[in-house]
């Protein structure tokens, strides 16, 4: 992105200086200007201005394709780690994060360990999402009946901010979580406590999850039902519902932690 | 009887769009009831509203255009104010209101500002350009503009009846959907842009043909003025895209009217082939706003600088090369679906190729200037800061086109601020070089100077404050379309781009006070030659305002600057042409037809939003009614005398001349 940026600066700001300065030279009240009223065609500069641009991209054109295929989305990342599995669910408006092999699940927050490759699973219960994180990296979409693929690693601990990124109504501002990078032991503390409490996400409970609710409290689940994302990706769940009439929108859910 | 329509349809309750509507409803009932007092009906409806003659149907355009952009330039106002007071906060703004100012924001200024002001130009200019009396179909015309008034009347009701939508100017489903949209706000949109969008098909068919089929004797495809040119790119374009955009709101209204299943997450719909569908209209639509600003941008630069245009067959072949090219870069607009290496790989080279036209097109401008001599006049600063700042959107632009960067700034204010910059000082620095431009050729004078440029420092020093700090920002992953927000690092920005929208509007009120000025000033600023800028195309050959049928005998055109050649001749030889022979003309007569027109599309368009089928059945009825009243109309055409046509050539021949013998300049 560097390399793009610093190749086109090197062609922009010489055409930024050349426009001023063809226009202030030029001017109409400077004699010492050469008029060449007739001077409309030279076959080397258009050769120079065809050329320019076109070996600019030629060049650009493999910063994509390398950048384009190295840095894919679903493309797995160089680790010898094992990569934990993630799924997220972009609900209205929430995020739900459940943790496969672990059992359990978190909404508007998510406990990764450092220095291990994530891989995310993602749709959506509703309507269409982005899950992003800025500072660790590729957005990727979430689409009812789909499902993306997306790896990223947290090298070092910290927290992060996390969001979706496409507009999706209403509450929307406040689909916001943090992403706590810990180290790997923490981590394994953190599911056991996550085991040790809270409520149990099984169809029910996700049915009421699902609903519309805004500036949602991170909190945990202490169990999944197994399949839980593949029944909401096959629609064996149906999608969420929109707005339901007479119900306004609460600020955090009727099962809420 | 009245389908979903009822009292509680009007937001009361909500203080902002009441206070907005009032006082939009104040100044129509003043300037109707000022108008019913100097009893200017009757001359408005004759001379304007029925008007089929290119040129007053352009000045129509722009003016709802000049309407509507200070409607949309309202709603930025809010947005930008709101995200400035908005950290850690709900500000003054609710979501559901909010959303539905940034989704009006989009739709007016895409639709209802920047497409009426850039085909109002293409209106009154290329006839001119092309040495010809009209359009190749007048009425039609008409209707076009109609429909396109019926679309912004559409969007505007629905800030008092009802609410707009809240879905972004483009409506993604599923949000889209009755599902998780069940109020009439997405209806609004679909029906104000579908009417306005055939309104826009019309026109596109209407300048393919009028540019292909008619024009003066010797002007070939290569004689053709090089904003002549770029409407042809751009209406080529619009009668290629536009029905994709018809067919996929269609889809859309299918699903919500019906209970189709195209775009809807159950029984098989495809959210993915809405956005695809979108946006194989949705890019071009950008090239269609921005290729006839380019083309005025080579006319103001080659007339500044008293030269003719650099490379003018590259320039064509550019305008072709973008043309064609901005076909296949749609799916740049979601990289982050996650259709993989290859596919993103594939677009993201096609979209930056479209940079290389782009580029030629900017340095031929630049060596139209070299060697020429350049008066910094108001329409040639727009077009310097236009080279200047272009550069850079043009630059994040590409930027974004590559994969991996546009994953990190997909949807952030960086892609806003990336397309704010091209739209901004491509079109509307086009729009607005070519306002005053032409202003003279349309009303007989020139507009202020000195407010002219106080309003282009304003608005440029307003921009460029406003839009860096929105790069900035999206650097730092702030994402667009928050009606609040509660990252620290973010709220410094945004309040400097709050700021800059203040430079902003003063512009805006610069450019307000030039048009009063000018108004007030007219006398001084007569423009008695009709040819102000000492221009080359064939428009300052007619006087200013030219006639009805523009030319008294349509000009013989040798090369590619029709009018200047004509020009140098009179000077190097020191007379004018001999006068012509004159003959009686044939124009088309006014008609009513467009007005009545959308007149029903209105009732068509209200009423199959609220669901009142027995009112959109009429309305329908209506249109079609008008239709076959109008194809069996008896006269189509009304007859200017020979001896009208004399008076009216001789006034201009004897300015000419009168320039002319005052002329000091070098003689070729």
């Amino acid at each position: 992105m560097l390399d793009a940026l610093g190749i086109m600066l090197a062609i922009v700001i010489p055409t930024i200086i050349a426009t001023l300065g063809f226009a202030w030279w030029f001017r109409a009240s400077n004699t010492r200007a050469r008029y060449l009223p007739q001077w409309t065609y030279s076959g080397r500069i258009e050769l120079v201005v065809w050329s320019i641009p076109t070996l600019v991209i030629l060049f650009l054109g493999g910063v994509i394709w390398i950048g384009a295929h190295e840095l894919d989305p679903a493309q797995p990342l160089k680790s010898n780690v094992k990569p934990l599995e993630v799924q997220a669910v972009s609900l209205d408006w929430k995020w739900l994060f459940i943790y496969p092999d672990q059992g359990i699940a978190t909404v508007n927050t998510l406990t990764v360990p450092a220095g291990t490759p994530l891989h995310f699973s993602l749709t959506s219960a509703s309507v269409m999402n982005v899950f992003f994180v800025p500072e660790l990296g590729s957005m990727i979409y979430t689409m009812n009946g789909m499902t993306t693929q997306l790896y990223l690693q947290a090298d070092h601990p910290g927290d992060f901010y996390g969001r979706s990124a496409h507009f999706s109504g209403d509450g929307f501002p406040g689909m916001e979580f943090t992403v706590h990078a810990v180290p790997t032991d923490a981590f394994q503390g953190f599911v056991q406590q996550t085991k040790s409490s809270g409520p149990t996400l099984d169809a029910a409970a996700y049915t009421e999850l699902a609903k519309q609710s805004a500036n949602v409290k991170p909190f945990t689940y202490s169990a999944v039902a197994p399949n839980l994302f593949s029944a909401i990706t096959t629609q064996k769940l149906p999608p969420a519902p929109g707005p339901i009439e007479g119900r306004s929108i609460p600020n955090s859910p009727p099962n809420g932690g | 009887m009245f389908g979903k329509l009822s009292w509680s349809a009007i937001p009361l309750d909500q203080p902002i769009p009441m206070v907005a509507s009032g006082v939009v409803a104040i100044v129509v009932i003043g300037v109707l009831a000022w108008v019913f007092v100097k009893g200017w009906f009757p001359y408005l409806w004759q001379e304007w509203i029925t008007s089929v003659d290119h040129k007053r149907i352009g000045v129509m355009y722009v003016t709802l255009g000049i309407v509507m952009l200070l409607r949309g330039f309202s709603d930025a106002v809010m947005m930008r104010s709101q995200q400035a007071v908005a950290f850690d906060s709900p500000g003054y703004l609710q979501p559901e209101h909010y959303d539905q100012v940034f989704s009006a924001h989009g739709t007016i200024m895409i639709f209802f500002a920047a497409m009426p002001l850039i085909i109002g130009l293409m209106n009154f200019v290329v006839p001119l350009q092309l040495g010809i009396r009209d359009v190749a179909f007048p009425t039609l015309n008409s209707v076009s503009f109609w429909l396109t008034a019926t679309g912004a009347l559409l969007v505007n009701i629905s800030l008092v009846v009802g609410e707009f939508a809240r879905t972004g100017w483009l409506p993604y489903p599923p949000l889209s959907e009755t599902a998780y949209s069940p109020g009439v706000g997405v209806d609004y949109y679909l029906w104000a842009v579908q009417i306005a969008g055939v309104g826009t098909l019309l026109t596109g068919i209407n300048f393919v043909t009028t540019i292909l089929k008619i024009r003066a004797p010797g002007m070939s495809y290569l004689r053709m003025p090089m904003f002549t040119w770029t409407c042809l790119a751009a209406c080529l374009l619009i009668v290629a895209a536009f029905p994709i955009l018809t067919a996929t709101l269609a889809m859309l209204t299918l699903d919500r009217y019906f209970g189709f299943h195209f775009f809807t997450n159950e029984a098989g719909g495809n959210v993915m082939m809405f956005m695809n569908l979108i946006w194989a209209w949705g890019h071009p639509e950008v090239y269609i706003l921005v290729l006839p600003a380019f083309g005025i941008f080579s006319e103001v630069i080659s007339t500044f600088s008293s030269k003719p245009l650099f490379g003018y067959r590259s320039m064509v072949m550019a305008t072709m090369f973008i043309c064609i090219v901005s076909f296949t870069v749609w799916l740049h607009h979601f990289f982050t679906m996650g259709a993989g290496g290859d596919v993103n790989t594939v677009f993201g080279i096609a979209t930056s190729i479209i940079a290389v036209g782009t580029g030629v097109k900017i340095y031929n401008w630049l060596f139209t200037m070299y060697g020429g001599r350049v008066r910094f006049t108001t329409p040639m600063l727009w077009s310097l800061g236009f080279l200047v700042t272009f550069v850079i959107g043009g630059m994040t632009g590409v930027l974004l086109a590559v994969p991996p960067a546009d994953f990190l700034l997909h949807n952030s204010l960086f892609l806003v601020a990336h397309f704010h910059n091209v739209i901004i000082s491509g079109v509307v620095f086009g729009i607005f070089a070519g306002y005053t431009y032409w202003f003279p050729k349309a009303f007989g004078f020139r507009l202020d100077e000195c407010w002219g440029k106080i309003a282009f420092w304003l608005t440029l020093v307003g921009f460029i404050l406003t839009f860096a700090p929105l790069y900035v920002v999206g650097l730092l992953g702030m994402t667009r379309r928050m009606q609040s927000y509660d990252v620290p690092e973010w709220q410094p920005w945004v309040l400097l781009a709050g700021g800059g929208m203040v430079v902003v509007t003063l512009g805006v009120i610069a450019q307000i006070v030039q048009l009063v000025v000018s108004i007030r000033h007219r006398d001084q600023l007569r423009d008695a030659t009709g040819d102000p800028w000492d221009g080359r195309s064939l428009e300052w050959a007619t006087p200013s305002p030219p006639p009805p049928f523009n030319f008294a005998v349509l000009p013989h055109v040798e090369n590619e600057e029709a009018y200047w050649t004509i020009k140098q001749r009179a000077r190097e030889q020191n007379k004018l042409r001999p006068e012509p022979e004159y003959e009686e003309l044939e124009m088309p007569r006014n008609s009513p037809t467009g007005f009545i027109c959308a007149f029903f599309s209105t009732i068509v368009g209200f009423s199959m939003i609220w669901h009142i089928w027995w009112l959109a059945g009429a309305g329908a009825a209506g249109a079609f009614a008008t239709f076959v009243v109008f194809a069996w109309r008896d006269i189509p055409e009304y007859v200017i005398p020979a001896h009208e046509v004399a008076r009216i050539d001789r006034a201009n021949r004897s300015t000419r001349l009168e320039a002319l013998a005052s002329y000091t300049g070098p003689r070729p």
